[in-house]
């Protein structure tokens, strides 16, 4: 039977399995939306911004691993989709953006509400295709599904034509697809499985350094396997957290610019560095020519454009982390490997000085509230067990630093883009994935105003997301820098005027409440989780100076942190 | 590459995101008209050549990529030339056209159009010896490539 386009592209989603997608309405996508209305097996979100929509889905991306779909007109309606799809992009997020065009014959008019979809997103995305032929379109919505979800993941847009969507083909979803042009890496070549190992096994100061990558891959087993059977300290940058459990005596904790001391310190002295589903970024080197200086560096990554990107390594596996991961075990396992014990005796010695420090101390008496403390005590409180969502800033590095995750997919954060409104509408989409979860939402007072309209989404479908507002009043991030590199001048990082968070939120019709004694930190943190059906939003008054540490400056080495 | 619309686009655009130079660019369909063959010239040390070929690998659009100048290979360019070309001018014009084997391929009382292939380096060469003053026009097409031997880039 001949179906329209905007019935073959419901029925595409529903053979992808896809159980939400989100988006906004708008002429050039009516005909899809008429179709949308017409079934159950899709259930449509309706955000208040196209921006929200790809970041809910972003959420639900990371926090199931399974693709995020979005929905949205054409002009303006991609335009406003652009920073989801290139906070996406990355972070290597799986996501599917449908974003509606003028109809083909008027394409290149200046037609109204058109935008060349295709040329704005072209270097955000890992691939966009423009449906130019209804017959092709079931093809071309698989294709995206496995582009987006294979190899490398990342966002992937189709453009599709109004026309496209009323004019008729017969629909056949192909069962696989497969393009002569990509065909992403799996299985690591044997030898160099077989170097690395070699190199581990006479590492005298090794260090896994891991990353996104496991997580994308699923991979956390494995990594957990290989840390403890060669008993070597394992670090996560920002998007790793959770890869390897954080409550492990192996974990040295986050590195880079805010990571702790023994981290950077351990990778600064390392001989043999294991880098996993990482990629070098500038925030975890610090100066290049200063990094890892006497470390033989393995890397494994599925993207051989990340391998000697930024730093040459010496033996590179492209692959995904599982399979290598794996190999590498078996490898180890049937010969037998042991790690060096007496060297590593002293490394753990050395490493344990470093802990020492407690890099990570605050002032606990302090009766201003002190952002650390808040997020300890929602650590404690919520068991380790909460989806945790943030935005950027001061208060997501204190996040990353002060919740401990254990578990993959847990933390979700935009670490590549930094894109502040990440958070709450991010935390839509994990709610909606996991409906019974406490899913927190760490922001400021600055970066919650990016997105705050999404308070209406939570309204209409009644997510209980427990919002954690560390107002300091300032954009935090910014001050900092200003205090330590512009002898203090803070221009425009001092925001006047802000909300009365509590009454906003209950004008949507949510609960909200202000702290603003340390006394009543956890009590109010208990009353929120109590309120498990609620969205709460936990307007807290912090210490408005403090600072994140430790720090590597810029243009600093790995050892050359400032500690509090 | 594929030979799609957008192929081409993603190409250039790589290169300025990434701010490395394109100093010649050439693209035409194949035998297989599914195909286009793109011949591009950049330069950069080792590292920064061997991230261009990763990043040009990622695009879904190109299906097979050779540097060309990891093995012997031949670079061909071709190049029209518009030159004042009157009186005495004229057996003088078509004496350098010879010795650099071009052709010339449109007369007017005025000028003469040259018609001149081979390595870029020829080219220059050819433009250095005429007058300067005598030039009217050039257009290069950008180096085309092939591997010497039974080396080859072919699905
Ligand atoms: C305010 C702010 C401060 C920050 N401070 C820090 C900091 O102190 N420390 C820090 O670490 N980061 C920090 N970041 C984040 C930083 O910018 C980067 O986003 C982050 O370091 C990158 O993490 P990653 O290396 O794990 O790479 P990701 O971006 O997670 O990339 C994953 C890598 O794994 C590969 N991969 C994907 N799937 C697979 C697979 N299946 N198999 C194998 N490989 C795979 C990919 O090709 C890629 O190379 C900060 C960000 C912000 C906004
Ligand atoms: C969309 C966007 N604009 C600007 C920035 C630059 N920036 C990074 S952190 C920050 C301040 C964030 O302030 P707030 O949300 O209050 O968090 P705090 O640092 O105070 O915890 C700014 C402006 C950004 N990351 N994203
Ligand atoms: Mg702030």
């Amino acid at each position: 039977m001949e179906l329209t386009g905007a019935e073959i592209f419901v029925r595409s989603l529903k053979e992808e399995g896809v159980d939400y997608i989100f988006g906004y309405p708008g002429g050039a996508v009516l005909h899809i939306y008429d179709a949308l209305y017409q079934q159950q097996d899709v259930q449509h979100i309706l955000v208040r911004h196209e921006q929200a929509a790809t970041h809910a889905a972003d959420g639900y991306a990371r926090s199931t691993g399974k693709p995020g779909v979005v929905i949205v007109t054409s002009g303006p309606g991609a335009t406003n989709a652009v920073t989801g799809i290139a906070t996406a992009f990355m972070d290597s997020i799986p996501l599917v953006v449908f974003t509606g065009q003028v109809p083909t014959h008027l394409i290149g008019n200046d037609a109204f509400q058109e935008a060349d979809n295709i040329g704005i997103t072209r270097p955000c995305v890992k691939h966009n295709f423009l449906v130019k032929d209804v017959t092709r379109l079931a093809e071309t919505i698989k294709k995206a599904f496995y582009v987006a979800t294979t190899g490398r993941p990342g966002p992937v847009v189709v453009d599709i034509p109004k026309d496209i969507t009323a004019e008729k083909a017969e629909f056949r979803y192909p069962d696989k697809v497969s393009m002569r042009s990509y065909n992403p890496v799996h299985i690591g070549h044997a030898g160099q499985i077989k170097r690395a190992v070699k190199l581990m096994r006479g590492a005298r100061r090794p260090i896994l350094y891991t990353g996104g990558g496991v997580i994308l891959g699923n991979a956390s087993e494995p990594l957990t396997e290989l840390a403890r059977i060669m008993n070597f300290p394992v670090t996560n940058t920002l998007m790793g957290l959770g890869a390897y459990p954080a409550t492990d005596p192996l974990f040295v904790g986050m590195l880079g610019m805010h990571g702790t001391y023994e981290a950077n310190m351990a990778m600064h002295h390392c001989d043999v560095l294991v880098a996993v589903g990482a990629r070098f970024d500038d925030r975890v080197t610090g100066h290049i020519e200063k990094f890892c200086p006497n470390a033989k560096i393995i890397h494994i990554d599925i993207d051989p454009a990340s391998i000697s990107k930024n730093v040459k390594v010496d033996v590179p596996i492209v692959g995904c982390v599982g399979n290598v991961l794996r190999v590498m075990l078996d490898e180890i396992k049937s010969n037998d490997v042991r790690s060096d014990a007496a060297a590593l005796k002293d490394w753990w010695q050395q490493i344990d000085e470093w802990r020492s420090k407690d890099c990570l101390k605050y002032d606990r008496d302090s009766d201003t509230i002190k952002p650390q403390f808040v997020l300890e005590t929602l650590y404690r409180l919520t068991k380790g067990e909460a989806f945790v969502t943030s935005d950027v800033g001061q208060h997501q590095m204190w996040a990353a630093q002060f919740y401990k995750f254990d578990k993959p997919r847990r933390w979700i954060n935009s670490g590549g883009l930094g894109t502040m409104g990440f958070g709450l509408p991010a935390a839509m989409g994990v709610q909606f994935a996991h409906p019974d979860a406490t899913v927190a939402c760490v922001t400021g007072e600055g970066s919650i105003q990016m997105c705050i309209q999404e308070l209406s989404t939570c309204t209409q479908y009644s997510l209980p997301i427990k919002i954690i507002n560390l107002n300091n009043g300032y954009l935090g991030m910014v001050r900092q820098w200003q205090e330590f590199f512009y002898q203090k001048r803070y221009a425009m990082s001092y925001m006047e005027s802000l909300p009365d968070f509590v009454k906003l939120a209950e004008s949507y019709g949510h609960v909200g409440m202000q702290i603003t004694r340390t006394g009543d930190v956890e009590g109010a943190l208990i009353e929120m989780l109590k309120l498990k059906d609620r969205l709460v939003f936990m307007d807290f008054l912090t210490d408005r100076e403090e600072n994140v540490y430790p720090m590597i400056p810029a243009g600093g080495g790995q050892n050359e942190m400032i500690l509090v | 590459m594929e030979n799609e619309a957008g192929a081409l686009s993603r190409v250039a655009g790589l290169f300025s995101a990434r701010g490395y130079n394109i100093e010649s660019l050439t693209v035409a369909p194949t035998e297989d008209p599914s195909l286009s063959r793109m011949t591009l010239v950049t330069r950069g040390t080792d590292e920064i050549i061997e991230q261009i070929t990763k990043q040009l690998n990622k695009l879904i659009d190109v299906v097979k990529l050779m540097d060309m100048t990891e093995g012997p290979h031949i670079e061909r360019e071709m190049m029209l030339v518009k030159v004042q070309a009157q009186g005495e001018r004229r057996n003088e014009l078509k004496r350098i056209s010879d010795i650099f084997r071009g052709r010339i391929i449109d007369v007017t009382d005025e000028t003469y159009t040259i018609e001149l292939t081979g390595a870029g380096d020829k080219l220059d060469a050819f433009l250095q010896a005429l007058d300067k003053g005598v030039i009217i026009e050039v257009v290069r097409s950008g180096v085309s490539g092939i591997a010497r031997g039974d080396r080859s880039l072919v699905l």
